[in-house]
C-alpha cells in the first residue's frame, strides 16, 4: 500500500449562507517515499486535501486510492485501521495525550496495534532518542516545551513506520532552530526508510526540504514542480 | 501479549489517569456513591432488621415454623377439633426430624375471673420446658415465675389482663372452658407469674397453664390441640415442612407459619421487592451525577478523543474506554460504601434504641430495639444494581464520544 491517487476531488464547507470551495477538483498521484510539500495562502485547501488523504474527512465527491484501496468509501471502523497501520499524523498544534508521558504516547499507536511492550518500549526510546528527547522519556506534555512536544508528535507520527506521513505546519509553533532540526529529521527518515511524507506548509525554509512542491489556490493545484 | 490485551491495557490507563485529572470532581462524585452506597446497604439493613423483628416476632406468637393439627381446628379452634398425643414412634420420628424443638400444646377458648372482672381468654397449655424455642415465654416473665413442669398448677396471665382482671400476682382466678362432651369445665389456678408481650395486646388474650393441667381440666386426656415444630430459620423451611408432612397421616395436617399468617408471608414476599425498589431509587438520584461526571469530562476532552480517534482507536474502543472509567468510578465508590456500610452497622448489631418510637413499632409488632440485620445478598444486590444501572447510565455519553468526529473533534476549542 504505497502510492496516493486522489481523482478529481471536491469539497465544500457551509459558512453561513456561504458556500465555501475546499477542493475544487483536484487530481494528485503521490509515489512511495515522495517527499512532498503543499504551498499556498491560507483557505487554498492544503490542510483540507490532508484530511481528505487521511481519512480524517470525506470528499464531496472524486476517489482517493491507497494502493488499490479506496478510502473516501470505507466506514468508519476500517478508516481508523487505515490510520492506524498506514499514517503517521504531525498537526500543527502538538497534540499530544496530556495523561501520558512522553514514551508513553509515542508507544500509543504501537499498543493499539498490538505491538509486544518490550519491543515497543525500545523503539520508543530509540525514536526519542533520535528526535534529541533522549532523558525526557518520563515527562508529561505539560512539562516539555513546545518544540520537545512537536518532537514527540513527530516520534509518535514515525515510530511504526508508516507508508505515510501527514504533517499539518508542522513547524508553525517552532523557531528557526527547531524547524531546521525538525525538517532534518523529516529528510532522513524519507532517505532511510522510504517513508512518504505529504507536509502542508506556507513556510518557505519548509518547502526547501522538499522533492516536489505543489501550490494550490481556491482549492485548484495551480503548479506541480519538482524540486 | 494479543491485541485485544494491549489494547485493553492502553485504554485502562488511559481511563484510570483521566480519572484522576480533575481529582475534586471526581472526589465529589466518589463521595456521593459512597454515600448512597451506604444509604443503601445501611437502611435496607435496618429494615431488614425490622421486619424480620417483626416476622420473628409474629412467629413466635403462632406459634412456630410449622404447625400440626386436625384439619378443622383453624376453623373451630375448639376442644373437639383435639388430636392425639404422638405416640413413642412419633415422637421418635419427631426427633429424627432435623428440627430445633417440637413440642404439643392445647389451644381452647375459655373464660378468666377474677373477683371482679371477666374476660375472654385464649387458654394455651404448654410443655414449659420447650417453650424457650417455642414462644420466647420464660424471657417475657415480668413478675413471679415461669412454669415448672407438666403438672404446674400456676397460670400465667399477662400484665394487661392482670391489670384488667384488677389481679395480681399470687391472686386466685377461675378459669371455665368446655370439655368435648359440651360440658362446662372449671377450676381455679393461682397465678404465679404475669409476663409482658412484645405485642401488648397478646397480653390480654393468652393465658398459660401447664399443658397436662388443662388435660385433666378439660377431659381430654392423652390429646392436644397442637404439635409445634421449629426449624432453624423461618426463611428456610420448605424441606423441614416437606419431611413432616411425608411423616405424617392423613388425618393431620401440617402448615408452615406463611399458610397460617397470610399477612406475615406477604411482608416476608415484600421485603426482597422493596429493598430492590430503595436501592434503584437511590440510583436513580445516584444516576444525574454520574452522568453529569462523565459528560463534562467528556466535554472537556472533546480534543483529545478526536486525537485519539485521528489517530487510528477504533470507537468501539472509545466507548470501552469511558465505560471502563465509569466502572473504575463505580467500583471505587462501591469499595468505599460498602466499608462505611459495614463499619457503621457493625456497632450497632448488638440492637440499636429506637424507644423514642417504640410505641409505633409495638404497633407494626417490632420491638422498641432494633437490630440491622446486613445480609450478603443485600450487599450483593446493592452492588450489582449500582455497576449494571451505573454503565447502562454511562451508554450514552460514551456513544456519543464515540461518534464524535475526529476532524471536529480536533479543531473543537
Amino acid at each position: 500500500m504505497s502510492t496516493i491517487v486522489c481523482k478529481q476531488i471536491c469539497k465544500t464547507f457551509r459558512q453561513g449562507d456561504e458556500i465555501i470551495t475546499g477542493l475544487d477538483h483536484v487530481d494528485i498521484s503521490v509515489e512511495t517515499g515522495d517527499f512532498l510539500c503543499l504551498s499556498g495562502p491560507s483557505g487554498s485547501g492544503k490542510t483540507t486535501l490532508l484530511n481528505a488523504i487521511g481519512g480524517l474527512d470525506t470528499p464531496d465527491s472524486g476517489e482517493i486510492y491507497m494502493g488499490d484501496l479506496r478510502i473516501d468509501r470505507l466506514e468508519r471502523g476500517a478508516l481508523a485501521d487505515m490510520r492506524l497501520h498506514h499514517i503517521g499524523f504531525v498537526f500543527q498544534a502538538y497534540n499530544l495525550i496530556p495523561v501520558l508521558s512522553a514514551q508513553e504516547n509515542v508507544e500509543f499507536v504501537m499498543q493499539i496495534q498490538g505491538m509486544v511492550a518490550h519491543e515497543r518500549a525500545q523503539k520508543a526510546r530509540a525514536i526519542l532518542a533520535e528526535v534529541g528527547l533522549e532523558g525526557m522519556e518520563r515527562r508529561r506534555p505539560a512539562q516539555l516545551s513546545g518544540g520537545q512536544q512537536q518532537r514527540v508528535a513527530v516520534a509518535r507520527a514515525i515510530v511504526s513506520q508508516p507508508d505515510l506521513v501527514l504533517a499539518d505546519e508542522p513547524t508553525a509553533n517552532l523557531d528557526s532552530v527547531a524547524s531546521a532540526q525538525l525538517m532534518g529529521l523529516f529528510s532522513k527518515l524519507n532517505q532511510d526508510h522510504h517513508i512518504t511524507f505529504i507536509i502542508a506548509t506556507h513556510d518557505k525554509r519548509v518547502m526547501s526540504y522538499a522533492r516536489r512542491l505543489i501550490k494550490m489556490q481556491d482549492g485548484k493545484i495551480i503548479s506541480d514542480e519538482a524540486q | 501479549m494479543s491485541v485485544f490485551q494491549s489494547q485493553a491495557r492502553v485504554v485502562l490507563t488511559l481511563s484510570w489517569r483521566n480519572l484522576w485529572r480533575n481529582s475534586r470532581r471526581t472526589g465529589i462524585m466518589l463521595g456521593a456513591i459512597a454515600v448512597g452506597v451506604w444509604a443503601m446497604i445501611f437502611m435496607t439493613a435496618l429494615m431488614r432488621g425490622m421486619v424480620d423483628d417483626m416476622l420473628n416476632q409474629g412467629i413466635r406468637n403462632l406459634p412456630g415454623h410449622i404447625q400440626v393439627q386436625h384439619p378443622a381446628f383453624l376453623d373451630d379452634p375448639s376442644v373437639v377439633n383435639s388430636i392425639a398425643e404422638p405416640d413413642s414412634e412419633f415422637r421418635a420420628s419427631l426427633d429424627r426430624l432435623g428440627a430445633v424443638r417440637w413440642s404439643t400444646r392445647i389451644k381452647v377458648p375459655a373464660v378468666i375471673a377474677s373477683e371482679r372482672e371477666t374476660r375472654g381468654i385464649n387458654l394455651i397449655g404448654i410443655e414449659p420446658a420447650a417453650e424457650d424455642d417455642i414462644s420466647g415465654l420464660p424471657a417475657l416473665m415480668d413478675t413471679g415465675r415461669f412454669l415448672e413442669s407438666d403438672q404446674d398448677q400456676g397460670l400465667i396471665v399477662g400484665a394487661r389482663l392482670a391489670e384488667r382482671l384488677e389481679t395480681r400476682l399470687g391472686k386466685r382466678v377461675v378459669i371455665m372452658s368446655q370439655d368435648p362432651a359440651n360440658n362446662i369445665r372449671e377450676r381455679g389456678f393461682r397465678i404465679v407469674g404475669i409476663y409482658r408481650a412484645k405485642l401488648p395486646e397478646l397480653e390480654e388474650f393468652n393465658v398459660y397453664a401447664a399443658r397436662d393441667t388443662l388435660q385433666q381440666l378439660l377431659h381430654i386426656e392423652g390429646r392436644v390441640s397442637q404439635i409445634i415444630v421449629v426449624g432453624d430459620d423461618y426463611r428456610d423451611i420448605e424441606p423441614l415442612y416437606q419431611r413432616l408432612r411425608q411423616l405424617l397421616p392423613a388425618t393431620l395436617e401440617a402448615r408452615a407459619w406463611y399458610q397460617i399468617d397470610s399477612y406475615l408471608a406477604a411482608m416476608f414476599k415484600m421485603m426482597d421487592g422493596f429493598v430492590l425498589v430503595w436501592i434503584i431509587i437511590i440510583f436513580l438520584a445516584l444516576s444525574f451525577g454520574l452522568v453529569n461526571t462523565l459528560v463534562m469530562a467528556i466535554f472537556e476532552r472533546v480534543r483529545e478523543i478526536g486525537l485519539i480517534l485521528a489517530l487510528g482507536m477504533r470507537p468501539g474502543l472509545i466507548v470501552y474506554q469511558i465505560l471502563l472509567e465509569s466502572l473504575l468510578l463505580l467500583l471505587i465508590g462501591l469499595a468505599i460504601g460498602n466499608g462505611i456500610a459495614y463499619a457503621s452497622i457493625k456497632p450497632l448489631q448488638g440492637g440499636l434504641d429506637i424507644s423514642a418510637v417504640a410505641e409505633g413499632m409495638a404497633m407494626m409488632g417490632a420491638s422498641s430495639v432494633l437490630y440491622p440485620k446486613l445480609l450478603a445478598a443485600d450487599m450483593i444486590l446493592a452492588n450489582v444494581v449500582v455497576i449494571v444501572l451505573g454503565i447502562v447510565t454511562s451508554i450514552l455519553p460514551a456513544w456519543r464520544a464515540a461518534r464524535l468526529d475526529p476532524l471536529r473533534a480536533l479543531n473543537a476549542t
